[in-house]
């Protein structure tokens, strides 16, 4: 009835992720029980769950990310503290656990951190960037949310329902492979990644169709916000290389499931071509995360230098080169593994050829702040900070990129604190950047700078201290993923780096700290103008929240920068002729997307356990949801004219008002 | 935009320089554009199928090979049915555009007919080589055939089952905007399906017989 899914399953001699479980489902349930008591359910359901608003799907979207980030976050640290005292004594964690630990970190810091918070702010900004009113499609921007919640879920739910892989955040064969894993810990893995991967590709496509089709009157290409461009990358890899992810892993479940021979050491399989295909997913995969990082700190270091982007054109050029490069670069994660002498040099060079257009961009950067006048806001705090640390962490990347030196650091610490470099300092602090420089526009008020700034620090020195002393481990021979160990040289570089992760927990508690401060004092953080950085593109140029139709008349654009040269002409001409306002339609909210992920919970569920009538259950219930979605009449609703007048009238008093106060100065 | 000229500039690329960006496309524009990328992405999956199959497919592990295992006639007789249901299919399209209900619900029937027919000579190929002991977990050659094969029948299935959705929707609320949109991604889908069957005809059984 139930398949493997018995009372074993439950870790009851496994103190840690039991208590943990324990707290996190009373936190849960407490949430549950506030929501309701209050009242606050239907509001929930009517204008979040069943949301098809691309900004509130933005918005959560990054707040599953930052949930997650606590969840990835807690393994991190309890891996440095692991390692901390590890010197020839067992630790606290035993192997099968800490096993677990570092996989389900890896994979859930990329799949439901660094993913979702990237493509959260791309669902939040972009549309309003281009000036239009919404995505190219709505309910399906829906259920790629809920989609990737899904996968979400069922990680944690392995918290305490059976266990996680111990295979790492890429589960090569034949380890992973029944035979070796015979566990439903894998299995979690390839159902959470394959279902999450599904709205991933949902969002790629979303988001791709809404660049290239969906832009205002006038939004030619080469004027469209840099943000835009690299969203177009990033997503068109995205739709390139998630097929790549699904196709693999489903071979992997073939060979689990059904006695395949894609991976298996026996019957003609072939594990080598499992390394291709994951990077050949991979590599590109961090670019998808890289690219939109570094469309936010154009868009910041513009807005806070007070100038129009420096090379916007090469720019453009540099972002497109590297989508392309991306996908020819894979082997490199695997010099190791007997490609060769001439192929590991071919991809080298091509490894180290990806430095020049990112190059071109730190230049980029630099020549746009040369000859500004910088306010040091905390966006641009993350954003300078980025640039230090993410030259450091590529320039190691390139000396990895050199196969002889590779034969020496491949799967040491050294690579560990090189792709924490790029990624933590690149992805990690463009999202915080976006977080802040955006927060104003989700919300209608700012964010404490203060304990901004105070969390900048923390985590860039923070970062500074976890992750350098691993350079050194590494080169001192420290392999990663190392339970325990007994070398006398290793102990103070890793003590060093636990430090250092306890200085980012700081970071963290003050970035918890400014949420809740800037929400209480979130009247005197009011944006009344919905301009509070003085921007220079469309998404500036509406109220803080926009309304639920963004523009009540779609912009005209005539040039780059298109918000900025709306002011520079405001000021000149002060023109007081009120737009013609017209009825506005606007897709109406569904709750497609929760049911259809509900149902995809299930399924995902009973398949790693092996409940076969569930499975079937499942997969007709999401069925039956999309024929009720399709069946549906009316899937518009009107804004009268009247009401668009209304809501942009009081808009544009308070522009002008702030206008008005910035022209006598 | 300006006035149209006679001869248009060669040096103007739509959207890039010269003409201004017209605004958002209209919805049908949107959802075949959408539709199609999709199908790319989809493309991408197979491909990843195909290239397994190229790596494994000398790998029988002393089992049987293609040529042993593949009745060729078969196969052509399943061609030709994928292949005449993609007329049908446009047929349907074109229905669809004269909002003509009886030949379009005909055409679609016989799309139908035709995908459920390859369906079943499929699975009739695939239970006759299972019971030959020539099932997918025999060699790694055979893991990937099943894959690759299996997979495109997936899709053919899944496609029968929007076909028979579209036909009751039609039947239900006629040809409304929303739903011609679905129509023209179903036929994209459908016809997608015939392309890769066309791959997988050549680089599997053609290629695979050969061998």
């Amino acid at each position: 009835m139930l398949g493997k899914l018995t009372w074993a399953a439950i870790p009851f001699d496994q103190p840690i992720p039991l208590v943990a479980g324990a707290v996190v489902l009373v936190g849960i349930l407490a949430v549950l029980v506030w929501v309701v008591v209050k009242g606050h359910l239907p509001y929930l359901w009517h204008e979040w769950i069943t949301s098809v608003d691309h900004k509130r799907i933005g918005v959560m979207y990054v707040l599953l990310a930052s949930v997650m980030l606590l969840r990835g976050f807690s393994d991190a640290i309890m891996m440095r503290a692991q390692q901390a005292v590890a010197f020839h004594s067992p630790g606290f964690l035993p192997p099968e656990h800490y096993n677990q630990i570092f996989s389900a970190h890896g994979t859930i810091m990329i799949f439901f951190v660094a993913m979702p918070f990237v493509i959260g702010l791309m669902n939040l900004v972009v549309p309003l960037q281009l000036g239009v009113r919404d995505v190219a499609f709505p309910t399906l921007n829906s259920v790629g949310f809920w989609l990737t919640a899904t996968g979400a879920l069922l990680v944690n739910v392995s918290l305490v329902v059976g266990e996680f892989a111990r295979t790492g955040w890429l589960p090569y064969p034949p380890l992973s492979e029944m035979t070796y894993s015979p566990g439903v810990g894998v299995d979690y893995y390839l159902w959470s990644l394959e279902i999450s991967g599904v709205g991933t590709l949902v969002a790629g496509v979303n988001l791709v169709t809404t660049v290239l089709k969906i832009r205002t009157k006038g939004m030619n290409y080469l004027r469209m916000p840099m943000f835009c461009w690299t969203t177009l990358a990033s997503n068109l890899l995205i739709i390139a290389a998630f097929p790549i992810l699904t196709a693999t892993l489903a071979m992997l479940i073939l060979d689990r499931y059904l006695g395949f021979h894609f991976f298996t050491n026996e019957a003609g399989g072939n594990m080598m071509m499992f390394m291709n295909l994951i990077w050949a997913w991979g590599h590109p995969e961090v670019y998808i995360l890289v690219l939109p990082a570094f469309g936010i700190f154009s868009e910041v270091v513009s807005t806070f230098s007070g100038k129009p982007l420096f090379g916007y054109r090469s720019m453009v050029l540099a972002t497109m080169a590297i989508c392309v490069l991306s996908f020819m670069v894979w082997l490199h994660h695997f010099f190791t593994m007997g490609a060769g002498a001439d192929v590991n040099a071919i991809f080298g060079i091509a490894s180290m050829i990806i430095a020049v257009p990112t190059g071109v961009k730190i230049y980029n950067w630099l020549f746009t702040m040369y000859g500004g006048r910088i306010r040091f806001d905390t966006p641009m705090l993350w954003s300078i900070g980025f640039m230090v640390t993410f030259i450091l962490g590529g320039l190691t990347g390139v000396l990895l990129a050199v196969p002889p030196a590779d034969f020496l650091l491949h799967n040491s610490l050294f690579l560990i604190a090189h792709f924490h470099n790029v990624i933590i300092g690149g992805v990690l602090f463009g999202a915080f950047a976006g977080y802040t420089y955006w927060f104003p526009k989700a919300f209608g008020f700012k964010l404490h700078e203060g304990l901004g700034k105070a969390a900048f620090w923390f985590w860039l020195v923070g970062f500074y201290v976890a992750f350098f002393p691993l350079y050194a481990v590494g080169f001192l021979g420290m392999t990663r993923r190392m339970q325990h160990y007994d070398v006398p040289e290793w102990r103070p570089w890793l003590m060093v780096a636990s430090v250092g992760a306890v200085l980012i927990l700081i970071g963290i508690i003050f970035q918890i700290a400014q949420l809740v401060v800037s929400i209480r004092d979130r009247e005197e953080l009011r944006d009344h103008t919905g301009d509070p950085w003085d921007g220079r593109s469309l998404e500036w140029a509406t109220s803080s929240p926009p309304p639920v139709f963004n523009f009540a008349v779609l912009p005209d654009v005539s040039g780059e920068d298109a918000y900025w040269a709306q002011k520079v002409r405001a000021k000149q001409e002060a023109s007081a002729e009120e737009p013609h306002y017209e009825a506005i339609e606007m897709p109406r909210n569904s709750p497609t997307g929760f049911v259809c992920a509900f149902f995809a919970t299930v399924t995902g569920f009973a398949l790693i356990w092996h409940i076969w009538w569930m499975v079937i259950a499942g997969l007709i219930g999401a069925f039956a949801t999309f024929v009720v979605f399709a069946w549906r009449d009316h899937d518009e609703y009107e804004i009268p004219a009247d009401e668009v007048a209304r809501i942009d009238r009081a808009n544009i008093s308070e522009r002008r008002d702030m206008i008005s106060a910035a022209g006598s100065v | 935009m300006s006035v149209a000229t006679a001869t248009p500039d060669l040096h103007q690329v739509h959207g890039l320089e010269g003409t201004d960006n017209p605004g958002p496309a209209p919805k049908r524009i949107v959802t075949g554009y959408g539709f199609w990328i999709f199908i790319l992405s989809d493309m991408v999956m197979f491909s990843c199928f195909f290239a397994a199959f190229a790596v494994l497919s000398g790998e029988t592990a002393g089992g049987p090979h293609g040529a042993e295992l593949f009745n060729l006639k078969n196969v052509a007789i399943e061609t030709g049915c994928l292949l005449l249901s993609s007329f049908t299919c446009g047929m349907a399209s074109i229905a669809a555009d004269l909002r003509n209900r009886f030949w379009f619900q005909v055409a679609m029937a016989v799309t139908c007919a035709l995908g459920l027919a390859f369906l079943w000579i499929e699975f009739h190929e695939f239970a006759d080589l299972v019971a030959r002991g020539a099932g997918p977990s025999r060699s790694a050659f055979l893991s990937a055939f099943f894959t690759l094969v299996g997979c495109h029948g997936l899709h053919v299935s899944a496609g029968v089952l929007w076909l028979l959705t579209m036909m009751a929707q039609v039947f239900a609320k006629g040809f409304r905007a929303d739903i011609q949109r679905r129509i023209l991604c179903f036929a994209l889908f459908w016809h997608a399906l015939d392309i890769i069957w066309v791959a997988v005809f050549s680089v599997v059984y053609l290629l695979g017989s050969g061998a």
